[in-house]
């Protein structure tokens, strides 16, 4: 592999791999420790059952689907949004990553007060003397998927974009190009470098999907793996298996990540000088109707059912229980906690895959995204029993699991990015003898700065409204807002739920808002 | 890390604040533990009396409570165990690490399940609700027959389901799986857990939801809304005893056994109702609340024996499996 490295690499990097190697490994041995110690408590591994496999085709059918139709929907909303500037346009997307990070059973309740059998589109429909829709079945699922990680896709491929350097539109558009030449000269190649990356990440997050895709796939014929490794733990108590499984799963998204690499070309554009965006090839007043009508179209899909969130929170958000402040003031706590983690990690393994093709630190960066929840928490329960009671260390340890679920996507936003500086500015950092620290402080992390803010955002929403691994641990006094809002649920108490639901969806917002605008500072984007 | 340390010194210090009282742990459900539910009120009034700390510790629900136990085997912090299901117990008591009570009291629990091990605290019936101006069938024959949409939970994954599964099992035997074939098109999605399907029967996806008898008396109690009712079904209800019994390896054993004498006096038995939505399993002095007595009655119990669950449970699932897979 470093061999392979340095063939791939025009100048040798300026900063050493080391740091991003140890990140790697870091997060290797966690996911790896923690299986083996599931299969060291089950005293072995156990063989699955027919049903195990059944829940493997399902789950590697309905992650394809959900993957390729998030990315293949999102290149249109991406260039749509990319080649438009209007007023909202910053707030549309920040709020486009909205459903990313509601809690399942909340974005569940949302889709369903549209699409559902009793929702807003089947009552519309029903004016018209017509048959609700049936949301329940594969469909079901893809859809529910589609509107989880369509905003993500759109977000990823968007920034691909925004890393094509003003002055290549500019000199085409001089030269005479259209839009079908920019097509062809940036954004196809642009969209081969990223999107496979984007579909594998989209790909692995729908691999641990369970309620989602059991709600509404519309009872068992839509088990997935995460189900069955539930099923083996608590029905069966079967923890070989379920070790097995989990395995499988992380297999699974090892094998989609080796796919995406091999996919994707390595070359950037090289460097501009970060002028804004101006795209002369589409002033023309079809190609505005066309991007306005993507535009409306994706908006009014992904809002409609925050919309109906918002509506059903609202009533409640004026009386929550003490709890839910109280827990509220936890979520906050391990997002913050969660986005620094997160940066420890992403920015060395950033650094590294900037400078050379490490497979190992990019399959590493995808692994967190598979491992299922209920496996990991298992694991490390089962590491940390011995020492120390888990329960005290509840908030720390779904704040790291949370840092390693949103690797992935911070290392899709950073990566690319660092990989430019890397081409554009390495040889004169060389030249310079800046090297390690100094080219990191003075040229690599100022140059990311709008990538840092967006994956410490993400990282911080993302974490604010995960579920994790806390339900494992959990005692009285340590509960985050997602798990209050289980337990009010669980309690009857739907519309203080609702409400609730509606604080952690502006807690998660403002947190993203304010990363990726202090990411942002005075950039035209 | 400065929150490790942080916790670690908070954990410490609670240490250092008890060491003066010895300390109760009981595992229990995470709904117990709940702001919502009886834990608060279960553990000032046990303080009150036993000069101890009380530490409620939530995992999950009642099953994971069982896989939780399973892996912390003998070297369990936990002195009792609160919240298993007489579907659970028989897989409890194989693990060998529970020890006999000595509990007598006065059960007004409709059943003749008793156990060395366990002792009850609260049971209920499963039943369908539904939306009192609602006409609905009063047998599984009829619901199959009729064109209503069901919300139900996922045996592998929810408590109630289970309940459901072992509830068409124990009254048809083995004519299950038919019931079974004929319920599959009014199934209109099956769950991860309760409160999913609750949510949906409340947004209006389905005309019945899977719970309990006395879910209708939440909605009457604590929002004055008597637009939910149970449907009694002919064939009778299949119960959940909710139970509760002392581990073997506790260091606490004197403590632990004054804490399940104290789960079935009034002082807990009047907290069950109107926080976990149970039947108590001694009625306290006070009796029931009012709203309760609007409830329907079923007019058979049933319950499968525990010692035979574990088999059971495995042929229905399969069943189950096989009518809604298709």
């Amino acid at each position: 592999m470093a061999e392979r490295a340095r063939s791939v690499n025009r100048v040798p990097p300026p900063v050493s791999p080391v740091g991003g190697i140890g990140a790697a490994v870091a997060i290797a041995a966690l996911m790896g420790l923690s299986v083996l110690a599931v299969i060291w408590r089950a005293g072995g591994v156990s063989g699955l059952t027919g049903a195990d496999w059944a829940a493997l085709r399902f789950t590697v059918m309905q992650a394809l689907l959900s993957s390729l139709l998030s990315v293949a929907l999102a290149i249109p909303v991406a260039r749509a949004l990319a080649r438009r500037r209007f007023f909202g346009r910053r707030a549309l997307i920040v709020l486009l990553g909205a459903p990313f990070i509601l809690p399942v059973i909340v974005a569940i309740l949302g889709l369903l007060a549209v699409f559902g059998r009793n929702g807003w589109l089947s009552v519309g429909l029903g004016v018209f003397g017509l048959e609700p829709i049936r949301i329940y079945g594969l469909h079901g699922v893809v859809l529910a998927h589609v509107f989880f990680n369509l905003p993500l896709a759109v977000r990823l491929l968007l920034q691909g974009w925004q890393d094509i350097p003003a002055e290549r539109f500019r000199l085409a558009a001089q030269l005479g190009a259209g839009p079908r030449d920019m097509l062809r000269l940036f954004e196809w190649p642009m969209l081969r470098r990223v999107a496979p990356g984007v579909a594998a990440v989209i790909f692995a997050i729908c691999l641990t999907s369970f309620a989602v895709a059991l709600t509404l796939g519309g009872g068992p014929r839509a088990t997935t793996l995460e189900l069955a490794i539930y099923q083996a733990f608590r029905f069966d108590f079967d923890l070989g298996r379920a070790a097995v499984l989990a395995v499988v799963q992380i297999g699974l998204a090892g094998a989609a990540a080796l796919l995406a690499l091999r996919l994707s070309g390595q070359d950037g554009f090289g460097a501009g000088l970060d002028r804004p965006v101006h795209r002369w090839d589409a002033q023309g007043g079809w190609l505005r109707a066309q991007d306005t009508a993507v535009i409306a179209a994706a908006a009014l899909f992904l809002c409609l059912p925050l919309l109906a969130v918002i509506l059903r929170g609202l009533p409640g958000l004026l009386d929550l229980p003490d709890a839910v402040w109280r827990a509220a003031l936890s979520s906050v706590w391990v997002a913050g906690l969660s986005t620094v983690l997160l940066l420890i990690l992403a920015l060395p393994m950033a650094a590294t895959l900037a400078g050379g093709r490490w497979l190992g630190v990019e399959m590493a960066g995808l692994l967190g995204l598979a491992a299922s929840p209920l496996a990991l928490g298992t694991g490390l329960f089962i590491l940390i029993h011995p020492f120390a009671n888990p329960a005290a260390l509840a908030l720390p340890l779904t704040a790291l699991v949370n840092a390693i679920m949103a690797l992935p996507f911070a290392l899709r936003s950073l990566v690319p990015a660092a990989r430019d500086v890397m081409q554009g500015q390495g040889r004169l950092a060389l030249a310079l003898d800046l090297r390690g620290w100094r080219f990191l402080r003075l040229v690599f992390l100022p140059r990311l700065r709008p990538q840092i803010g967006f994956a410490a955002g993400l990282t911080a929403a993302l974490s604010m409204g995960d579920l994790g691994v806390i339900t494992l641990f959990a005692d009285p006094e340590r509960a985050t807002l997602p798990l209050q809002i289980y337990r009010l649920m669980g309690a009857y108490r739907m519309e203080a739920a609702a409400g609730a639901a509606l604080l952690l969806l502006v807690l998660s917002l403002a947190a993203f808002w304010i990363c990726d605008r202090g990411g942002r500072g005075h950039a035209g984007a | 890390m400065k929150h490790l340390v942080f916790a670690a010194g908070v954990l410490s210090a609670t240490a250092a604040l008890a060491a003066d009282k010895p300390e109760l742990v009981v595992y229990t459900y995470d709904s117990f533990v709940s702001d919502w539910g009886p834990g608060p009120a279960v553990e000032a009034a046990f303080e009150e009396i036993c000069n101890c700390d009380l530490k409620l510790v939530g995992a999950g629900d009642g099953a994971a409570l069982l896989a939780r136990i399973k892996l912390e085997g003998a070297r369990s912090d936990a002195d009792v165990v609160l919240g298993l299901d007489t579907n659970l117990t028989e897989a409890a008591a194989q693990t060998g690490l529970f020890a006999p009570h000595e509990v007598s009291a006065n059960f007004a629990v409709p059943s003749d399940w008793v156990s060395p091990l366990f002792t009850p605290y609260d049971w209920g019936y499963f039943a369908f609700v539904h939306n009192a101006d609602q006409d609905v069938p009063s047998n599984f024959r009829d619901l199959a027959d009729s064109d209503l949409k069901l919300v139900i939970q996922d045996p592998r994954s929810s408590t109630p389901g289970l309940g459901l599964l072992l509830w068409v099992k124990a009254a048809y035997g083995d004519e299950a799986a038919q019931i079974w074939d004929g319920l599959a098109d009014n199934i209109v999605t099956v769950t991860k857990g309760w409160s999913e399907a609750y949510g949906l029967f409340l947004e209006g996806e389905a005309d019945m939801v899977l719970s309990y008898t006395t879910s209708p008396a939440y909605h009457l109690i604590a929002e004055g809304d008597d637009s939910k009712a149970a449907a009694p079904f002919e064939e009778g209800h299949y119960m959940q005893i909710e139970v509760a019994g002392k581990l073997a390896s506790s260091d606490q054993p004197e403590l632990a056994d004054q804490f399940l004498e104290f789960m079935v006096s009034d002082a807990f038995q009047s907290i069950i109702p109107t926080t976990n939505w149970m039947y108590p399993a001694v009625i306290p002095a006070g009796g029931l609340p009012d709203g309760f007595d609007t409830l329907i009655r079923p007019q058979a119990s049933l319950l499968l024996p525990s010692a035979k669950v574990p088999a059971i449970r495995d042929a229905a699932l399969a069943e189950w499996l096989s009518a809604l897979g298709q």
